[in-house]
């Protein structure tokens, strides 16, 4: 069983991200199961969601403690949240930053300029979609297709087409360090 | 088809099938989206019916309780605070005999607040009245959904499905979405018998002076009673259709156990798990779920529970000053009886901590002490409890 953890803030799509993410493992014939961990709901709070993905049906709900990787939507969450913590050997970090944080500089990170692919593309900060399609390249989660695919049955006309677009350029210019 | 649904999508949708013809009520978290995505299907035309916008949770269910009284098909759906302010009326739809089918998606009762998931709100009613269902996973919201209104109908009940908020909720999973047109053959078309009619007007909720008021509630006592048949017959039927079936319990590796977990809920998924850890290593540990808590499944828990030398009971509620009210009524159920398991009772996960493995395992290893020693110390434990608080004044 593979199982990501999602970091990020409260209206950043971080329960969005997570619920597409299993989608497309569902899309690619595998079981899946997604769900936000919600503090005091409000906007702009640390907020978590989990992915888990398998081969058979999915039966545990705990919350995720060792997760595979870890995606994060906000870089200011570092500051307040261990990101890695638990995290499994050989795990990535997928970052939204331009360089490897401080707090993650013994980590094996995948770095995404997610903020910036977003306001290109959307015209709004919300990284998402963006970091779906840097999961997709720096993991064998699941496929950029798969990706591509849920956010055209989430989304509508133009915006489908600008997540769409969020996702492949984040899937072009994902480093992994 | 398979689609992944969140658990409130699975109630919504199950809602959807039944042709439910008025829909009454009041946002709540955790189960607001219940109702959004209702008010969706009606605006968008997918579904034909009544959304009647009300002021609080008391007058939901009170509409609900007229446009069922009318002869349609009628569903609400709550939460917590939103169920408490709802239980005046509860009575009421069950004294009347209202098929009224609610959704209450499990949160925790202030104070402190708390919008995260236990079980001491349905927990707090479970004398009103109504039928008590509580699911597992999203596939058994849609499908117990669809079960509810059959046996509401054919008994003239009221009916609770109850699910763990968020834990189920707002958890998305892959389930089966049964064809309309099976769902029909399954549901007939609601007819309630003498409904409010200008044309044959007739009295409902009269006075119930003392010399008949006791026939009425033992009416309704049998009704339930007969509603553990209904359930299984209804069951069974659902199964020939759609190929699932659930049962007023699960038996989970428990035939030849020594130590049976007895859950209710979500909390039975990871709970399976852990027994599975315990079955590997050659340990007779089970675990038997109750589905139906009421009616509370005496006969068939006598059977599931009576070969154990020891049952741990994990639940999400308390009763306080007492216990929680699931080992309450498993213990009760083995009075008069021999040979009885030993019984300890673990409170845990109460405002939606999580419930690890390890504090499973806690569970099970003290009921595999009393299985060794035949003692039970103390039979009402807290689960995962923060050491700070044990032994301070209070």
């Amino acid at each position: 069983m593979i199982e990501i953890r999602f970091h990020g803030r409260g209206g950043q799509g971080v329960v969005t991200a997570a619920r597409l993410l299993a989608e497309a493992a569902f899309l690619e014939g595998k079981h899946c199961q997604a769900f936000p961990f919600f503090g005091a709901e409000r906007r702009g709070a640390p907020v978590v969601a989990f992915a888990r993905i398998d081969d058979k049906s999915i039966r545990v709900r705990t919350q995720v403690y060792e997760p595979n990787h870890v995606v994060v939507l906000d870089p200011t969450v570092l500051e307040t949240v261990n990101v890695v913590a638990g995290l499994k050997r050989g795990g990535l970090a997928v970052i939204n930053a331009k360089k490897i944080p401080e707090e993650l500089k013994n980590a094996k990170v995948a770095l995404a300029d997610a903020t910036a692919i977003a306001v290109e593309t959307l015209g709004v900060p919300i990284t998402n979609t963006a970091m779906l399609g840097a999961l997709a390249k720096a993991t064998e989660v699941v496929s950029l297709d798969s990706v591509v695919k849920v956010i055209e049955k989430r989304f509508k006309g133009k915006l489908a087409e600008k997540n769409v677009a969020a996702a492949k350029a984040a899937h072009n210019r994902t480093v992994i360090k | 088809m398979k689609q992944v649904l969140d658990g409130n999508e699975a109630a919504a949708t199950a809602a959807k099938l039944a042709r439910v013809k008025v829909v009454s009520a009041y946002p709540i978290t955790p189960q607001t989206t219940i109702v959004e995505k209702l008010a969706e299907f009606i605006a968008n035309g997918e579904l034909d019916a009544e959304y009647i916008k009300v002021e609080s949770e008391h007058s939901a269910l009170s509409a609900c309780i007229g446009a069922a009284a009318t002869d349609v098909r009628t569903f609400t759906a709550t939460s917590s605070q939103g169920l408490m302010l709802m239980s005046e009326i509860l009575f009421v739809a069950s004294g009347l005999r209202l098929p009224i089918v609610m959704t209450n998606v499990n949160r925790s009762l202030s104070a402190p607040l708390s919008i995260w998931c236990d079980q001491q709100d349905s927990m707090a009613v479970r004398d009103s009245g109504w039928v008590q269902l509580y699911c597992e996973n999203n596939q058994e919201i849609l499908d117990t959904t669809l079960q509810a209104f059959r046996v509401a109908e054919e008994l003239l009940l009221p009916v609770m499905v109850c699910f763990d908020g968020y834990i189920l909720s707002h958890t998305a999973e892959p389930i089966e979405i049964p064809e309309q047109a099976e769902v029909d053959k399954f549901l007939p078309v609601y007819k309630f018998p003498n409904p409010l009619d200008p044309e044959k007007p007739v009295t409902m909720g009269p006075l119930g002076v003392p010399e008949y008021y006791e026939e009425f509630r033992y009416m309704l006592q049998e009704a339930m009673h007969a509603s553990k048949e209904k359930l299984v017959e209804v069951d069974k039927e659902f199964k020939k259709r759609f190929g699932r079936y659930y049962g007023l319990i699960e038996r989970y590796r428990s035939d030849d156990a020594d130590v049976i977990l007895l859950t209710m809920g979500s909390l039975s998924s990871s709970a399976k798990e852990v027994v599975d850890t315990y079955r590997k290593r050659g340990e007779k540990v089970g675990l038997v779920k109750v589905r139906s808590f009421r009616p509370f499944p005496v006969k068939e828990l006598i059977g599931a529970l009576g070969q154990a030398k020891a049952v741990a009971v994990l639940e999400k509620d308390i009763s306080l000053g007492s216990a929680g009210g699931l080992f309450l009524d498993a213990a009760a159920s083995f009075i008069n009886v021999k040979p009885a398991p030993l019984m300890l009772n673990f409170i845990c996960g109460l405002a939606g901590r999580d419930v690890s493995p390890l504090q499973i395992k806690e569970a099970v290893r003290a009921a595999a002490k009393a299985a060794e020693t035949g003692k039970v110390r103390r039979a009402v434990r807290w689960l995962g409890l923060r050491e700070k608080v044990v032994g301070l004044k209070v």
